[in-house]
């Protein structure tokens, strides 16, 4: 079924209400998330700067998801040349880049009253700001070249070497001794974090999730637009 | 109940949520215009190659 997709128009028939009904049901998760983000009990170390994580762990997560997806369609694009695939990691990127933008500024503010400090250059920090940097290479790159096809090779090179870094900021926290904490959800013998907090957090990364999915399906869908109208603008002038 | 006075953390905890719905806000709203700018393109394009 995924690989019927891959066909442009039998995709653009299949998800022509999939956007629209994915990003109602991130509306809904978003307000349930911001209801019981601010019905929580503050943290028992931490107090209400713990309803920071609320928003800057999902954003976090994402980073790293949105690239792997990245990763995904520019492994496909590069290997099969699939337009679809191409269509898809280009739409991926600035989404990423949200996220890891947002991920990096909420990290900065709740690192201020935690750890007394806006930035450390510690592993974890690091490694995602390198992967913003990848994010912003790949559509530096994308802007730069006007030759499409060349764009998507390179491109999804960049993408693909960028790949090394996602289990780099994922173990950085194991690998070297950071100011950053290790793992608290995802992690062996289950999350260290109280249902409480846990619950907004998980619903939170849900919404953006979904969120992610409806935005990313939608700008796929604007790309191969996108495409049909330049092919056409183009034959008419090849034609005139 | 709901807890709204963050105390000494109310810069950081209000920033960074207003942060992140300005930026999911701008994805959308981002999202939402390409769309429908490329849609005018198309029925431009089908409509001047009839």
């Amino acid at each position: 079924m995924i690989f019927g997709l891959a066909n442009p128009q039998r995709f653009m028939s299949a998800t022509r209400w999939v956007g629209p009904v994915l990003g109602g049901l991130a509306a809904i998760l978003l307000a349930v998330g911001i209801w019981l983000s601010f019905t929580a009990p503050p943290d028992y170390q931490q107090g209400e700067s713990v309803r920071i994580m609320f928003v800057h762990v999902p954003a976090a997560w994402m980073a790293l998801f949105v690239y792997a997806c990245l990763g995904g369609a520019s492994f496909f694009s590069l290997i099969f040349r699939h337009a679809l695939a191409d269509a898809a990691a280009k739409a991926a990127a600035p989404l990423g880049a949200g996220f890891t933008a947002l991920a990096l500024a909420t990290g900065s503010l709740w690192g201020r009253p935690m750890w007394g400090a806006w930035w450390v250059w510690d592993a974890r920090l690091t490694s995602v700001l390198i992967l913003f940097f990848f994010y912003l290479g790949y559509l530096a790159l994308r802007a730069a070249l006007d030759d499409a096809q060349r764009a998507a090779r390179a491109s999804a090179i960049l993408a693909l070497v960028g790949l090394i870094n996602v289990p780099i900021v994922h173990f950085s926290v194991n690998w070297w001794n950071t100011l950053h904490q290790p793992a608290s959800v995802f992690r062996l013998g289950g999350p260290t974090i109280a249902w409480s907090l846990l619950l907004p957090l998980m619903i939170m990364a849900l919404a953006y999730t979904v969120l992610f999915f409806a935005l990313w399906i939608v700008r796929t869908r604007t790309e191969v637009i996108r495409t049909r109208a330049e092919a056409l603008t183009l034959r008419r002038a090849g034609g005139a | 109940m709901l807890h709204l006075d963050m105390g000494k953390y109310a810069v950081f905890v209000w920033t960074a949520w207003a942060l992140s719905a300005l930026v999911l806000a701008g994805l959308t709203g981002d999202t939402v215009v390409r769309a429908r700018k490329a849609k005018a393109a198309l029925a431009r394009a089908e409509e001047q190659s009839k």
